[in-house]
């Protein structure tokens, strides 16, 4: 019960903490109409199922990068030892995760939005396709938050982030493209749910790394 | 002497998985011919290199339990092994790929979690370097470690088996085990090579922890 409480508190903290420095946000939403915009320029309109889906998805894996590598890196080191005075290690990773989680998810429908605005909506089985982007994005998130808590203990920790995530990320990304390319087909939809279980499995196992490994991690 | 039996040992069967290997009979099949001896090499070096990256992830888990560096120098020097054996199965798989299945790299779910495993690795030796102070070095590289070995038996263990694969065992292809292809005159050399393989990358790895674990202590007798 105190977790819950001390997670419910954290992560009010971090909506306060984002609310207060808009330019964050708002940057990466700048980021995501922008890398929409370029590739709107650039290619027109995509008809072919294949492409248009695996350009949707890459443009969500960097939005990803940018937002929540500043989960950790932004905050300084007097802070953290501030938090690991008041709060239980796992109540700072959890809360983090599902915070950033929130972002990730309103950051792929704004990008979905917006990739079906310009680049022409082809998804035959939006439901699912939702229903994908919100794993992904969760997925995306909870790899995310914990490299960086990883990448904001080493010296050059940007350059680190990307190293140190694209091996986590580009499996989950290929399972993503895989099943969200059936509901852009339209195809049954009995045949994705082998891949939900997949990324339903990566993204237990990789909480439940966090919430035991983290721990190891704050302590400095 | 009677400590070093085990070098001896090695020594032998990995001579002899190589002489066996490429004299004894093997099953004549389509496709595969006299390709399949490779089994001898790809396959053992890849079961090593396992081998290798379990003792690898078993040391993180140790040194996290006791905060003791030993353990850490044993976890980093299985990975710097288990990543040679690693790039020379991964060539002896690419040789092989390219007489059975018409390219050094087909677009394969094993392939691929491969050399994903593989920038996983190389990523653990960057983040290894790029921390200056031993104890913390040890520790952040030691959560890295149990992260990639757990996604690296989601990837290249359970993820292939979902798709199709060109490889063995894989999406409705018959594993090597139930298969005829294996038959009795292969095994003989193919369990002696696991162990041969494993028992020199585990010579070359307590030469290495010895080195370190001495220039560990040289260095904390000067300061």
């Amino acid at each position: 019960m105190k977790l819950i409480h001390e997670i419910k508190h954290l992560i009010h903290k971090e909506f306060l903490l984002e609310f207060r420095q808009k330019y964050a946000f708002a940057g990466v939403l700048l980021y995501v109409f922008s890398t929409v915009f370029i590739c709107y320029l650039s290619f027109k309109k995509i008809l072919i199922p294949a492409n248009w889906n695996a350009l949707f998805w890459i443009i969500v894996l960097f939005a990803a990068i940018n937002a929540v590598t500043k989960s950790f890196l932004q905050e300084s080191k007097g802070r953290q030892l501030y938090y690991y005075t008041l709060h239980s290690p796992v109540a700072v990773i959890i809360s983090k995760i599902i915070y950033n989680s929130l972002l990730m998810i309103s950051l792929s429908f704004l990008c979905f939005f917006c990739y079906g605005l310009l680049i022409k909506n082809i998804v035959q089985d939006i439901p699912f396709f939702i229903l994908n982007i919100t794993l992904g994005s969760f997925g995306f998130a909870s790899v995310l938050t914990m490299v960086s808590a990883i990448a904001s203990k080493t010296n050059n920790n940007f350059s680190l982030m990307a190293i140190l995530s694209f091996p986590m990320l580009v499996p989950m990304l290929i399972t993503l493209i895989k099943t969200s390319k059936y509901s852009v087909d339209g195809l049954d939809r009995s045949l994705s749910y082998p891949y939900f279980g997949v990324l339903l499995l990566i993204n237990v196992l990789i909480i439940v790394l966090s919430v035991v490994l983290f721990p190891y991690l704050w302590r400095e | 002497m009677k400590k070093n039996w085990w070098k001896i040992a090695a020594v032998v069967l990995v001579l002899y998985s190589i002489i066996g290997g490429f004299l004894f009979k093997v099953p004549i099949l389509p496709i595969l011919h006299e390709t399949i001896r490779n089994l001898y090499f790809h396959v053992t070096m890849w079961f090593a290199m396992i081998i290798l990256l379990f003792v690898s992830v078993w040391n993180s888990v140790r040194y996290l339990s006791g905060f003791d560096i030993k353990y850490d120098i044993i976890a980093k020097e299985a990975v710097n092994i288990s990543i040679v054996l690693g790039l020379c199965g991964l060539v002896t798989g690419m040789l092989w790929a390219n007489y059975t299945w018409g390219e050094p790299w087909p677009n394969d779910p094993k392939l691929n979690g491969v050399a994903i495993a593989m920038l996983f690795y190389f990523a653990y030796l960057v983040l290894r370097n790029s921390i200056d102070e031993e104890q913390k070095r040890a520790r952040i590289a030691s959560i890295y470690n149990i992260f990639a070995f757990v996604m690296f038996i989601v990837f290249t263990i359970i993820l292939p088996r979902l798709t199709d694969s060109l490889h063995p065992g894989n999406g409705g292809n018959p594993g090597f085990g139930n298969y005829e292809d294996i038959d009795n005159n292969m095994r003989i050399v193919f369990y002696p090579a696991i162990i041969g393989w494993t028992l020199i990358a585990t010579w070359i790895m307590q030469i290495k922890i010895r080195y370190h674990t001495l220039n560990a202590f040289l260095n904390s007798n000067t300061n």
